[in-house]
């Protein structure tokens, strides 16, 4: 499995996305640019210019014609996918960190960070197929969480909004009137700050990436947790396998605490594991510093890993990989 | 009348000011809503639960008044003159309080009664009063019998008459050794990690560990099993202590010694020698030590050792900072019969029948710098560095205690430094010897090799065929003839091995072979010899290759990424590497087998320590163990049969596990799928009544594409003939 590696980003790589065909996918970074690259080869296709700060998420419209990212720069875009031309700027008074868009993508769920005396808030907004309709206004503000939110994500019939963050709790509201519905317990949950959260394809259960080195399957009406995959290392990144019964962690040691030179001492590794046995399969090495982002390709025949390098890693299965017997 | 001042508990009516200070005003506390946790300890349990303090010493507050009983009885005219005589007596030893002597006077005959009270400024005073007054003759008639006022009602409680003590049953203490007894033959270690401390059985056949003892905050510090393995010594701020028997680790014994910080064990374990160092009132004083030998089934102190740091340093020659820990070396064997003592110009051996110097002195030995005890034999191996600017040669010698003969001495010349090393079974004594080349800048090493147990002890000297090689270790193969040493510049030195048998038997030291570039600076024998790891820990990262010396062949290479640490277990079966909190990260320990098999990780944040439980000497005469090694088939037999059973059971429990958890998950997944069905139409409605979802989109499909490639024409020729 040779990966191609694609470099277009100057600063750690935030998040990767791909479009619903997965020929498409969309990358973010801490330098101010997101940036469209061709899934299968992992050719530069462009880019999207105008945010001003560290862009932290991204997400993608079903019909692959309008994208919308988050930034440190306190706003959130929407842009026109083909043409990279700006659509429309949400703004905040601090920094926008997770988007997501509801199924139909007439909603989009948003989370601002902590900032000044501000507290952090989850956002829901409309988006309007016709832009002259377009408000900035929020449809339901949620605070009251300590802490950044890391990561919001639809629930089923977009009736819920599932969020996670550096409080390690994982909650799930009603969207419509804000309520607390669900929160993981103390015992069962993750122990340290929840660094990222991902939906299986199907929408049934997600998966979240805690820097307490466990990654922990949720059932994503009942908040029950079904599986907990321990690492060595902090997670900063998961992603479900949407073809095989995988699931693949990333993660690593935060720059600051690796000593050695040796790049095996932070453990770059996006490690697999069985979903349903919780047993590791194998892992992809490469990146010189933590992985930060994983994405599958829907197909589930290739995978995206962004690291703090700058690199995004683009890794097609070789034909064994579909073969393991566990 | 003159009174004793008499120092109160804190008046009661005092607490009130008190909780005025606190600025609390109880009127406005309604102290029946004040709901407290159920049970006496409200809930919280206490961390020493079982330190059951020793029933508290009752201050009265007397403990500095003595009674001075046998005094004359003088009428009112002498008074005055016996009390000059008893403050004379009382007063050379301490200084009396002001109105601090009382003697009564009786009321009716207005003589004195024959006793008074003395109170002093201290209770030391007092005590020292008592020790040396008491039985002082003032007369023939007047003997003086000085008791602590304390003391009185101790005395008054004494039952008049003997009662014989009662004869407790005997209850059969725990078998200490039952680990011992394991059916699987398995071995135990402790590991520390966080504030836990835990006991597990090594479960090779099950490649995992089996939990044995649990216990949070266990200790202060660190564990050590004892020598043989039959206690866990735990370290505390007030002392040490000892836990073992069965599977639940009670505690034994406790030694006190406060801000005790290490601990050694006698190799018969039958004495525990705790150490701990006091920073002086004056700083510019040296360090304070203290040691005390205990007797590890009683729990007494045997002897105590009181100095500054610089008496107990070693080396003797001063300069050297620090002590060097263990402080009292035992000399080898299970009888415990001598520990010594490095000091200045001597080294003090003591017995431990009587815990006093041997014959009363010290072994006189000028400049002594580093000394060893044979590993099983009461033989003592000396260096003594180069003397009088150079005209006395550096030596090593030998001595035979208790009688202080040199058993041998070796003479040697341009020494800058000496390391001895003992093989295991004091067979033999490799003096690892720096020499100045004949420039003096640089050094260059060579061996002295004695064999100790034949006749005269001959000595042989060992050079490496590259003089210039630098030596980074050196190992004896434990109960064997052979060692192995690491040498060479660069990261990938060779590594040597020689025996002190030769082929023809003529009592030499041969080489057996050197293997060439080997990334290690670590050798690790099996405990019963001929297996060795070569590793490269710290700089190299944890490489490991595990080599049988027997064949000369490496059996595995392996690795253990940041490993710091290796131990094999006791019968040399498994070896565990660990990488303890020297690293920030990859803490956690590995288990391999003797042949470089890894058995199982466990990784363990904040790791700091790994310790085989010891198994004393094997009871087996070595002819009866050479037996079995003969008849190893046989006895393996029922084992190997053992070890089937167990994987079969392994991987039926392992099918039957995962069966299990594919079936819990399709279950989930079905529910999953039908509330998602029901929900169908409503996502449609989401989309604008788009209906694909997303699972029907990625449905596999199986197309076979036909291709025409190419059409050729022939003509086929049938023979006719075969018809007929």
């Amino acid at each position: 499995m040779r990966p191609i590696l694609m470099k277009g980003h100057e600063r750690p790589l935030t998040f990767l996305k791909y479009n619903r065909d997965g020929d498409l996918l969309f990358s973010c970074a801490k330098d101010h640019t997101p940036t469209v690259w061709y899934g299968h080869n992992g050719e530069r296709l462009g880019t999207y210019r105008g945010h001003n700060g560290a862009v932290w998420c991204c997400d993608v419209s079903r019909d692959s014609t309008r994208l919308i990212t988050s930034s440190a720069d306190q706003t959130v875009k929407l842009w026109n996918v083909e043409t990279g031309t700006q659509l429309f700027s949400f703004n905040f008074e601090s920094p926008a960190r997770a988007v997501d868009l509801a199924e139909g993508d007439k909603l989009v769920v948003i989370t601002t960070d902590p900032f000044m005396e501000l507290p952090s808030a989850i956002h829901i907004k409309r988006i309007e197929k016709d832009l002259s309709k377009q408000s900035a206004d929020s449809i339901l503000t949620i605070t009251g969480i300590k802490g950044r939110i890391n990561r919001a994500v639809w629930g089923p019939l977009n009736r819920t909004i599932i969020s996670g963050g550096e409080d390690a709790v994982v909650r799930i509201w009603d969207s419509e009137t804000g309520k607390l519905l669900r929160e993981s317990e103390k015992e069962t949950g993750h122990q340290k700050p929840i660094t990222s959260l991902f939906k299986s394809a199907d929408g049934s259960h997600f998966l979240t990436g805690s820097l307490d080195k466990s990654a922990k399957l949720w059932d994503i009406r009942t908040l029950t947790l079904i599986k907990t995959y321990v690492t060595e290392r902090p997670v900063n990144a998961v992603a479900i396998s949407p073809l095989l019964d995988h699931v693949v962690i990333g993660g690593g040691q935060e720059a600051s605490h690796v000593t050695t030179t040796d790049r095996r001492a932070g453990k770059f590794e996006a490690k697999f594991f069985h979903k349903i046995l919780e047993e590791e399969i194998g892992g992809v090495k490469g990146h010189f510093g933590p992985i930060n982002a994983l994405a599958f390709n829907p197909d589930g025949r290739s995978f995206a890993s962004g690291g703090e390098d700058g690199y995004v890693r683009l890794h097609h299965f070789d034909s064994e990989y579909f073969h393991i017997k566990m | 009348m003159e009174t004793i001042e008499m120092p109160l508990p804190v008046p009661v009516h005092r607490l009130g000011n008190d909780i005025q200070q606190l600025n609390i005003d109880f009127s406005n506390v309604d102290l029946d809503s004040i709901q407290l946790p159920p049970g006496e300890d409200f809930g919280i349990k206490s961390e020493d639960e079982e330190e059951e303090e020793d029933s508290l010493e009752f201050e009265t507050g007397f403990g500095n008044i003595v009674v001075v009983d046998n005094l004359p009885v003088v009428p009112p005219e002498k008074f005055e003159k016996l009390e000059g005589v008893v403050r004379k007596i009382f007063g050379q030893i301490g200084t009396i309080r002001e109105r601090g002597l009382w003697m009564p006077i009786h009321p009716e005959t207005q003589k004195t009664q024959g006793y008074c009270f003395i109170e002093y400024n201290t209770p030391q005073e007092a005590q020292t009063a008592k020790d040396q007054t008491n039985g002082y003759k003032l007369d023939k008639s007047h003997v003086f019998a000085v008791n602590m006022f304390d003391d009185f009602d101790k005395y008054m409680k004494v039952p008049n008459e003997w009662i014989p003590p009662e004869t407790k049953a005997y209850t059969p203490g725990e078998n200490l050794q039952q680990w011992l007894t394991d059916e699987k033959g398995r071995d135990q270690y402790v590991i520390r990690s966080n504030t836990d401390t835990e006991v597990y059985w090594n479960d090779p056949r099950q490649l995992k560990p089996e939990l044995v003892y649990r216990r949070g905050y266990w200790t202060e510090s660190f564990v050590q099993w004892s020598s043989l393995g039959t206690y866990l010594a735990t370290v505390h701020r007030q002392g040490a202590a000892i836990w073992g028997g069965g599977t639940t680790f009670n505690r034994l014994m406790r030694f006190a010694h406060p801000q005790v910080k290490l601990i050694d064990f006698s190799p018969g374990e039958n004495f525990l020698v705790t150490y701990s160092s006091h920073e002086p009132s004056n700083p510019r004083d040296t360090q304070r030590v203290t040691l005390n030998i205990f007797e590890v089934r009683t729990g007494k102190v045997l002897r105590e050792f009181k100095g500054s740091a610089d008496d107990f340093a070693t080396g003797g020659t001063g300069g050297v900072a620090g002590v060097s820990w263990p402080v009292f070396r035992w000399a080898g064997g299970r009888d415990d019969k001598y520990f010594a003592r490095i000091g200045k110009n001597a080294i003090s051996v003591y017995e431990t029948d009587t815990m006093t110097l041997l014959d009363k002195k010290s072994l006189k030995v000028d400049n002594v710098m580093d000394f060893s005890w044979s590993p099983t034999d009461p033989i003592l191996a000396l260096f003594v560095p180069e003397g009088g600017g150079g005209n006395q040669p550096a030596k090593v010698s030998l001595v035979q205690i208790p009688g202080r003969e040199e058993l041998r001495q070796k003479n040697l010349f341009s020494v800058s430094d000496c390391k001895m090393y003992w093989q295991s079974n004091g067979d033999y004594l490799a003096v690892k010897v720096d020499r100045y080349t004949k420039t003096k800048k640089s050094t260059y090493t060579g061996f002295e090799l004695f064999r100790i147990k034949e006749r005269d002890i001959p000595i042989e000297v060992l050079e490496l065929e590259n003089k210039n090689d630098k030596i980074i270790a050196f190992a004896w193969e434990p109960k064997g003839h052979r060692f192995a040493i690491i040498h060479g510049d660069g990261p990938r030195p060779d590594v040597s091995f020689y025996s002190m048998r030769s082929p023809n038997n003529v009592g030499r030291v041969s080489k057996l072979a050197t293997i060439k570039g080997k990334q290690a600076n670590s050798l690790y024998w099996s405990p019963i010899g001929r297996f060795i790891i070569l590793a490269g820990l710290k700089a190299l990262n944890g490489q490991l290759e595990f080599f049988n010396v027997d064949e000369l062949e490496t059996m595995a290479t392996g690795e253990h990424f940041m490993a710091t640490d290796i131990e094999w277990d006791p019968t040399g079966r498994y070896a565990a590497t660990s990488v303890t909190v020297v690293h920030e990260m990859e803490n956690g320990f590995n288990i391999w087998s003797f042949n470089g098999k890894l058995l199982y990780r466990i990784p363990r944040d904040h790791f700091y320590q790994l310790l085989w439980r010891p198994r004393p000497p094997s009871l087996l005469s070595p002819e009866k163990e050479e037996e079995i090694s003969k008849n190893l088939r046989k006895y393996s037999k029922k084992y190997e049969a053992e070890d089937q059973d167990v994987s079969l059971l392994l991987s039926e429990q392992d099918r039957e596990k995962r069966k299990r958890l594919q079936e819990d998950w399709q279950g989930w997944v079905n529910e999953w799928k039908r509330l998602h069905e029901e929900e169908k139409l409503f996502r449609q409605d989401l989309r604008d009544g788009e209906p694909s979802d997303e699972e029907e989109e990625y449905e596999a499909e199986e197309v076979e594409v036909e291709e025409l490639i190419d059409v050729t024409e022939e003509i086929a020729s049938f023979g006719f003939e075969q018809l007929d």
